[in-house]
Parts: C-alpha cells; structure tokens; sequence
C-alpha cells in the first residue's frame, strides 16, 4: 500500500519551502504546504479504505536502520486499527489547520519556514504513529519535540519564545530519558524492538516473572508520557509553548503530538495490561494531572492559557481512561479532543488575530456582534468540553468516568468535579470574550474564510464527532467490557457541564462584580493559583539555580581549575625546563622540529638499550 | 608497494615537497590537490576491506630496524578503514577552512596539516607496536606546531599542557611496549596477539595488571578520560580552527582506537579486571564534560568540553564489552568526528567575524546570517543526538550495550542526553537567538561559497549516518566481532592455576 507516501509527501514539502521557500512566492508556498498535507491525507484515506476493516495490522518493511549483533533495528511502517485513527486525525486536522494557518500567518515574517516547519512536524508525526518499533516511534517522538522546540521560538527575536522553545525541549528530555532507558529494558528482556515481537513476548510471560520487569519498564515509558504529554511533574513547559503562534498551539499543542504519550501506551496495553501499579500510577497521574490543572485555569486571564491549562487537564483525562483500563475511552477522548481543542485554539487565534494581537480577556468583550462566526463555533466547541449531551465530548468523558467509577469510585467524583470546573472555566474565558461590551481599544473584525471555514469544519465534528463509535472500533484490539453504571452516575456528568456553564453565566454576564470579590476575599487563594502554584520557581530554585551554579562554582572552577589543573600546573612549574624548551617552539623553524624528532628517537633508543641490557 | 602504502606516505612527501615549494599560495593549492588525490585514493580501499572486513587487507610486512628487530607492519580491516577515511576526509576540508584563516607561515601552515595526516594514517593502520608508536609521536609533533604557532593568546600554555600530559602518558607506554617485546621478542602486534590467543605468552596478574594501565594511561589522555581532560579545552581555545577540527575529529580517536585495538586483546583479563572504575569514570566524565559545558563563557571551550562528555560514551561502549557497546563506541568516534569538527568549523567561521570566541559578543546571528544559523543548529541537533542524524545511532548501541552490561550505567550515562540538550540549546539561544546587536550585524556575514564547500559535505554525512547507518555498520560490526572474541575473559583461569600453583608451593 505504499504506506511509505503517507509521511514523505510532507517532507517533500518541508524541502521545498524549506530550501527554496525564500525566492517562492507565498501562493506557491500555500499550495506546496497545504498540497502535501492533503495528498497525504488522500492517501491515508486511500489506505483505510482499501485495509478495511483492518483486523490484522499491515506492515511493510523498507530497509535496515540501524543493525549491531543481534540489534536489528529496520524501517518498519504499519496500519493497523489504532493508528489509523491517528493518521486520520493528524492528517485531516493538520490539513485544516494549515489551511487557517495562511490566513493567520499572512502578514509575517518568515512565512515560508513556518510552513516548512509544519511540515516537518507532519512528518516526524506520521512517523510517529506509522513506526512498526519502539525505536522508530522515539523517532518521531524525538522529531516532534523538534519541530515544537522550533515553532515555539518561532518568534526568536524574542526572548521569552526562545526560553520557552528551549524549555520544552529540555523537560521533555527528561521524559525521553525514560522512555530510552525502557527501550533498553525491552530489548534486554524480549530481544526485539519490534511491537510485534516484544508484545507477544511480553504476553507469554508468565505472571510471576514478568509483573517486576514490565512494572519497571510501564513506569519508564510513563515518564517519557509525562514529558511530551504534559502532566505532572512535567507539565510545565506546555503553558510556555503557546509563546508560538496559535496554529501551532492547536496542531501541536492541542490535537496531535500532546497526545502521543497516549498513543505510546495504548500501543504498550500488552505490557500494561501485565502491570498493574504502573496502571494504577498512570490513572492517579492523570487525574491529579485533570485536577490541578483545572484549578489554574481558574484564574487564568490570557485567553491562550487558559485553553493550555485546560489542554493539559484533558490530557490527564486520557491517562485516567487508560489507567483505569479503559484504553478505547482514553484514545476516543484523544480524537474528539482533537477536534474540540483545536477549534478552541484556532478560534481563539482568530479572536487575537481579530484583536490586533492582543491575548488578554480583560481587553476584549462584546465580540459576539463583531466575530458571529468565530463565536458560534467557539461556543460549539466549548459545548463540547463541557460535555453537554450528544456532543462528542460528552461521550468520550462519561465512557472514562464510568470506567473511573468502576474501578474505584473517588476517582469518578474527582473526574467529575474537573469537569465542573472545566465547564466553569471554559465558559468563563468564552462569556468574558464575547459577552458584555468591548473593553479594548482595537477595531475588531472578523476572520478571513480561510480561517473560518476550518472552524466551521471542527465545529461540525465537535458536536458530531462522538457518534464515530471509536469504542467499537477497537474492541477487537482492547478486548474491553464496557461497564454499566447506575443511570445516575452516568447522568451527572452532564449535570456538572450545566452547573459550570450556569455559574459562568451568573458571574461573568449577570453580576460580572462577583469575580473579583471573590479574587479579594480568598487572595491568598486567588494568588497561589494564578500564580499556577509556584510550580516554576520552585523548579528553579531546587533543580535549575543548584545544577548551574554547582556546574559554574564547584564543578568548572574548584574541581577543572582548582585541584585537577592546581596539580598539573604544579608539575609543569616542576619540569620549567621542558617549558622553556618548548617556548622556543614559537620560532617554529623546522629546525627545531627536527631536533625534537632526533632528540625522541635517541630518548627511545637509549630506553631500549637500558631495558633489554637489563635481562 | 600497495594501495595503503602510497596513501600513508603520500602526505609525507606533500609535506617535504611543501616546504620546497616558493610561494604560500602554491602551497595552499597543493596541499588541497593532494589531500583530495589521497582521499580519492583511500576510497579505493573499501571495496575489498567492506567485502572481507574481519582480515588485515592491503597488508605489507617487511623488517624496518633489524636490531631490535621492528617491523613496518600495516594493514587495515573493518574497525580502522573508517577512521583512516575519516582522516583522508577531513584534511582536505581542514585545509579549505585556513585558505583565509592562516595569514602568516602558511607555508609551514599547510606543510605540517600534511604532515598530521601522515601520522593520524600511521596510527590508524599500524600493525607492529614501535611503529605505532613512533606514528603516535609523530602526530603530535604537527598538533604542538599547530597550537604553538597559529594559536591564540595563551597559545604557549595550552600547547605545554598538552605536551606534559601526552608525554606522561606515552612514556609509560613505551616502556610497557619495550617490557612487551622482552618477553614475546617482538613487537609484531599480530604475533604477539596471536601468541596471547593460544596462551604461548602468558603474563602474570600484576604483570598484566601494570602493562594495561601503562597503556591506558597513554589513551585514556589522548581520549581524554576524566579526570585527564584538562588539556583538551586549553588546545581547543588556543588551537586555530583547522587545528581545532583535526584534534577533535581524529586524533582524540586515536585514544579510543588504541583501546579497541591494544588494550582489550593484549590485555583481555586486565581490561575485564578494571572495566568498573573505568565505566564509572567515562560516566562521571559524561555528566561532568556536559555539565562544565553548560556554564562556559566561551563557545570553542563549551564545545571542547562537549567532547568530553560525548567521548565518554565511547569509553563506555568500548568496556562494556558487548557487540552494542563497542560498535556504538566505534560509531560514535566517526559521528562525533563529524558534527562536533563542523562544530568547531562554524564556531571559527564565527571567530573570523566577529574576532571573540565569548558568547556574550553575539546574539541575533540567525538575523544576520541565516545560512550559517541553518548549518550549525543543524550540526547542534546532530550533537544531541537526535535521530536521524549521525550521533544517535552510536550513542543508543552504547547505551544500549552498557544497559546489557550494567542497567545503572545505561541510567547514568543517560543523564549526559538530557544535559547535553542544555547547554547547546542555551548556547545556540544565546548566540543565535534574539535581537541583533549593532556589532553582531556589522560583523557577522553569512557564508561564503569556500565555506559552503567546507560544511555541505558534513552536513550530508550527519543526515547519511543518522539514515543510513549500514554504510558504515557492517564493517565496523565484523572488526568488533574479531576484537571481542581476541578479549574473552579466559585469563582468570590461569590467574587461578597460579595462585593454585602458588599456594600448593607455599603448602610444602
């Protein structure tokens, strides 16, 4: 099938705006960028439709990597029914957003590596999702952190999108530490790096040897999920990313490579299934991860940062729904996010791009009027979090808080308040924005029809999306039961999307004076939490400030200068004759050069006369 | 008279001819003709050493000094053919990056570049130990003039410290060499390994013991080992660019490749013995290299102590004695040859601009020179690793050889991954990134055609190693393969028979 295409028409693409983009004019850029992603989307279609049904994975081998001993590692690509959710998501929401993304980015610098950027991301994406090995996935893994490190410091010039490109690349790397030293646990223990070859194995295993081993190397591979899928403790470089533009905010940030941590350990269920505390450590991870981050949104007054925060709290969701064993819940949340999170940001783009660059809620209002589109879309997608009924959200949250109130019923009721929260906040940032009268001093307008048309596009799948049956889809694979819960249960999700929504329509529409009554009566409160919990100077001041100074004070100028040099250069001033001799090396004449070699080889000739006159 | 003959001495003659030659500009034309002829030439060795990589090819072995009887012994096989080409192609790429650089003895300049690939071929190929020797001191004769003549500022010091530190450790490992050829009558590194193989030499514990570290001392400086580093980030200051590349791309391989090639088979029970500390070291060395980088002031220094830390994960591969461990350790000594030589190349390219070497004289070169910025966060990726690109695929068989091993020390070293993505990214923040200031934008051009000439060929290799790694794995696996069989750790059992014979003795 040739499934080889689906990610080199992308690269092509980065190639030619990459190397030649600068003399290109930006039609010709527009139809390299957006004409690679949409022949690869073609493709992937193509594919499924001639796979379908897909019950058995479809590989395809290209040529050997990287092979050492019995390490054999090949260029390996597969299909199969998990990731050819991915591959349409990627490709279809990329294509969407690439689109929008000529509207947004028209009058920047820089136009032509913003989209060949973009397309290196689909690229290391496809990768991603297509590896057919623990290795080749790391590939991409590795090259979406990339590209996200690259399009987060878009801007460079500015100093604070370069800290914060940099940021997310380093704590990522403390996630990919784990998940390379997992990868060595893998190949150590079933010989293979190959999904195929390690999962089998890892299934044969018997119980008693195998839980040990797999718990270590399910806990690795969890902290390489934290990193790129941003949740505690690693979370934190994810609210700094949205220093990037907003098209990539949603691409990256939002519907794709945030979620491949979820991807990496549905595609591992063979092993977790075998480790149960490492399940259990990924469920209360992800739902503190919901919780917390839930909180900070709150009180968030950046329009991008709030919809970050609330990014990193759905995420959470997807790790509860995968620790509580629900894998199909967790990946059909990743899809529906996908489509809900990506309008969110893209809508919120077009409010800022609308806004003359501006990101703070407190200089906006009343846009309704001005951007109908954007704000009905927008409202569509915020119904769609907050979970109200027969949204898409709806039906991926309630599949995971069943299956978190089967297993143990305190996590259900803490998902639950999150979600209450998140309809609040949402709805908070949507109301303060569009409700009221216009606080600002731009002339807002509306977006473009290549940014709107993309937004309609998601609008549609945020409402509908849910009736793609995704749990269905991939029963074969999971082999899950899906439990039955009391009406009642199954109800109050929805109750607590209402509830948040109503509270934000009384306090930022009706009496909009609460919010900061409240903000003076809790200020402690208010303060730690708008400050996110202090979580990045606490970093710095355990971990970043000792590590540098240690590095510069102790390390470079007690233990390189002080004692190791302290002690050569006290044998050098010993030897001053060699010293003098060689300061005359500066004349450099070959002379000298000739006289050091003769005077070498008499030294060594002299020591094997002494050493053998010695038998 | 064969192919690897006329390669090695060819550069010896470039060099007595250069220094005939009348005119400087006549020099530099003839030193790159003749570094592209030799490297040509050393393409013509890989058809029949990639066909049959486990034997000596092109080997010559006629005597040299008849009392002590030394040998010109050499020849080349799967672990040294990509050394030796990575030698033949960086000289001339070392030589189109002094073309303006060098503006005073250039004759002496360019004359002594051909004489270090005369000596880095001799040491790569070499196959009797006084010749290596010789070819060892002989390489480092042009790096001293190198350093001594076309450095920087501090040049003296830098050029006494290296010649302190490598004369401690070369003596030393003279005299094993010559306490060696008492006991086998021979230098012929064939032969004596061969007698070792079928236990015709046998050394005592201590015996092997003393005449291991005496070898080890002399490479694990050159490599350099911590806590023998010191003197690698003084050359690399005060080294001129050409100097620079050369030092970091091939010579410090010449520490490492004496560990692959005398160290494990001569000395197989030692090396076993002592593989632990020394492990530990390379990894302290990793973590300590990246983090000492991370706070330098200076870029060339920075990148000096990068090298530190990526050389570490050589050692490391090399003593964890598994196939992983030591092709990933020979991978590494060409990929880092590589990106960290076009790191030292662009950071010159730099210094030629802007006439410092300290981060805080730059900022905003991306706006300034674009290409240039392309090229070295290009090479700075390929440095850290990230796949696809050359380093990757060494440093994970490393790590993934020593977690064979030993798990921990796949953990430990794995650290280095993480810190090596700081300090380079914060230096290519700093450097790079932000606005331009007045001086950067006056100074800093982009590059020039001679200077795409030196760094597009890097460039292609990164992305070539990263993608395609069995160009190269093949080889470099079969010559491992023959190293890790000559180093099976079968000597304790005779340690063992003695100490059985020795307390048996004292029973009577």
């Amino acid at each position: 099938m040739h499934l080889w295409l689906i990610p080199i028409l992308p690269l092509i693409g980065f190639l030619i705006n990459g190397i030649f983009g600068k003399k290109l004019s930006k039609p010709v850029v527009n139809i390299v960028a957006i004409g690679s992603v949409l022949l690869s989307f073609a493709w992937v279609l193509k594919t499924f439709s001639g796979l379908y049904p897909l019950e058995e994975a479809h590989v395809e081998k290209y040529f050997t990597w990287i092979s050492s001993g019995t390490f054999n590692i090949g260029f390996d690509l597969m299909i199969d029914k998990l990731n050819s959710i991915l591959l349409l998501i990627i490709t279809g929401v990329g294509l969407l957003i690439h689109i929008y993304a000529t509207g947004y980015m028209a009058h920047e610098e820089g136009y032509y590596r913003f989209f060949a950027y973009l397309n290196l991301f689909m690229f290391f994406m496809l990768i991603l999702v297509l590896g057919a090995n623990f290795l080749l996935l790391f590939v991409g893994w590795e090259g979406v952190g990339l590209c996200s490190y690259l399009l987060i410091g878009f801007y460079f010039t500015e100093k604070f999108a370069g800290d914060a490109g940099k940021k997310a690349f380093i704590v990522n790397r403390v996630g990919d530490f784990g998940f390379a030293l997992a990868m060595f646990l893998i190949f150590i223990q079933f010989g293979s790096l190959d999904f195929a070859t390690a999962f089998h194995a890892a299934e044969q295993m018997p119980k008693e040897t195998s839980c040990g081993i797999l718990t270590g190397i399910c806990l690795l591979l969890i902290l390489g999920a934290t990193g790129k899928s941003a949740q505690i403790p690693l979370y934190v470089w994810l609210p700094d990313a949205m220093a990037g533009p907003t098209p990539v905010s949603a691409l990256i940030h939002a519907a794709t490579m945030v979620t491949a941590g979820v991807y990496m350990v549905t595609r591992s269920h063979a092993m977790f299934n075998n480790a149960p505390i490492a399940l259990e450590v990924l469920a209360v991870i992800g739902l503190l991860t919901a919780f917390f981050a839930a909180t900070i949104g709150l009180a968030q007054t950046d329009i991008k940062k709030v919809f970050a925060y609330s990014t990193v709290s759905q995420l959470g969701y997807m790790f509860l729904g995968l620790g509580v064993g629900s894998y199909s819940g967790g990946v059909f949340h990743l899809m529906t996010h996908a489509f809900f999170k990506a309008l969110l940001f893209l809508g919120a783009g077009s409010v800022i791009h609308g806004c003359h660059h501006e990101q703070e809620m407190s200089q906006m209002g009343g846009l309704m009027k001005k951007m109908p589109v954007t704000a009905i879309t927008l409202f569509c997608a915020g119904f769609a979090i907050a979970g109200l009924p027969f949204t898409s959200g709806a039906a991926s949250k309630d599949l995971i808080l069943e299956a978190a109130y089967v297993h143990h019923p305190w996590m259900y009721w803490l998902g639950l308040l999150t979600a209450f929260m998140t309809a609040f906040y949402v709805f908070r940032a949507l109301f303060w924005t569009f409700f009221g009268e216009y606080r600002g001093h731009a002339h807002p307008h509306e977006s473009p029809i290549s940014m709107t048309a993309p937004l309609m596009v998601l609008a549609v799948l945020s409402l509908g999306g849910g009736f793609i049956n995704i749990p269905h889809w991939l029963e074969s694979m999971t082999h899950e039961h899906h439990p039955h819960v009391d009406t009642l249960i199954a109800m109050l999700p929805f109750a607590a999307g209402f509830g948040g929504i109503a509270l934000a329509y009384v306090m930022y529409v009706l009496a909009p004076g609460i919010p900061e009554q409240l903000a003076s009566t809790f200020s402690g409160l208010y303060r730690l939490i708008y400050n996110k919990y202090f979580v990045d100077e606490a970093y710095d001041a355990a971990i970043v400030h000792p590590l540098e100074e240690g590095s510069r004070e102790l390390l470079w100028k007690g233990v390189d200068a002080g004692i190791i040099d302290g002690v050569v250069n006290g044998a050098g001033k010993t030897s001053a004759g060699i010293g003098g001799v060689l300061r005359r090396l500066q004349s450099g004449s070959i002379r000298n050069y000739a006289a050091w070699v003769v005077a070498g080889s008499i030294l060594v000739i002299v020591a094997i006369g002494v050493m053998g006159g010695s038998h | 008279m064969n192919l690897l003959d006329i390669i090695l001495f060819l550069p010896l003659i470039g060099f007595l001819v250069a220094l005939l030659l009348p005119s400087a500009d006549l020099v530099k034309k003839f030193t790159l003709g003749l570094s592209i002829l030799i490297f040509i030439l050393s393409l013509g060795l890989l058809g029949p050493v990639l066909s049959d990589p486990k034997v000596y090819q092109f080997e010559t072995n006629t005597p040299w000094i008849a009392t002590p009887k030394i040998g010109y012994h050499i020849g080349i096989d799967g672990l040294s053919i990509w050394l030796v080409i990575l030698a033949t192609f960086l000289t001339p790429i070392a030589a189109i990056i002094s073309w303006k650089y060098i503006d005073h003895r250039v004759k002496e300049f360019f004359a002594f570049l051909l004489l270090l690939e005369f000596g880095m071929l001799g040491v790569f190929i070499a196959l009797d130990l006084f010749l290596f020797y010789v070819f060892w001191e002989v390489a480092l004769v042009p790096m001293y003039m190198l350093i001594g003549i076309w450095g920087h500022d501090r040049r003296i010091y830098a050029a006494v410290k290296f010649f302190l530190y490598t004369l401690v450790g070369s003596v030393l490992m003279l005299a094993a060499m010559i306490y060696i050829f008492n006991k086998a009558k021979t230098f012929d590194y064939v032969q004596i390994v061969s007698a070792i193989q079928s236990h015709n030499l046998t050394f005592t514990h201590t015996e092997e013991l003393l005449l291991f570290l005496a070898f080890f001392l002399a490479f694990a400086i050159k490599v350099p080992l911590f806590p023998l580093h010191t003197w690698l980030p003084d050359a690399h200051v005060e080294a001129p660019t050409a100097g620079s590349v050369m030092l970091a791309s091939v010579m410090l391989k010449m520490g490492t490749y004496g560990l692959v090639r005398f160290c494990l088979p001569l000395f197989p029970g030692a090396a076993h013995e002592n593989a632990y500390w020394i492990n530990m070291l390379a990894i302290i060395g990793i973590v300590y290299g990246a983090l000492v980088a991370m706070v330098q002031p200076n870029i060339k220094k920075l990148v000096a102590y990068s090298s530190v830390s990526h050389l570490g994960f050589v050692v490391l591969g090399i003593f964890s004695f598994t196939q992983q461990g030591l092709d990933g350790a020979v991978y590494v000594m060409l990929a880092h040859g590589i990106s960290t030589g076009a790191l030292f190349m662009i950071v010159g390219m730099l210094y030629e601009r802007q006439h410092s070497l300290l981060i805080k004289d730059f900022g905003g070169v991306a706006t300034a020179a674009p290409n240039l910025t392309v090229m070295f966060v290009i090479t700075t990726l390929a440095s850290v690793g990230l796949p696809m690109l050359c380093n990757f695929v060494g440093e994970f068989l490393v790590l993934q050889g020593a977690a064979q091993a030993n798990f921990a020390w796949a953990a430990g070293a794995s650290l280095g991954v993480i810190f090596s993505a700081v300090y380079m990214l914060w230096m290519v923040q700093r450097v790079f990134y932000g606005k331009t200031p007045e001086s950067v934008a006056h100074h800093v051009t982009d590059l020039t055609p001679r200077e795409w000439l030196a760094i597009a060929p890097m460039i292609v290799l990164m992305v070539w190693g990263g993608v395609y790694s069995q160009t190269f794995m093949p080889a470099i696996s079969s010559g491992n393969a023959k190293i890790l069989e000559m180093s099976k750790d079968t000597h304790k059992s005779d340690w063992n028979s003695e100490q059985h014979k020795a307390a048996a003795t004292n029973a009577h």
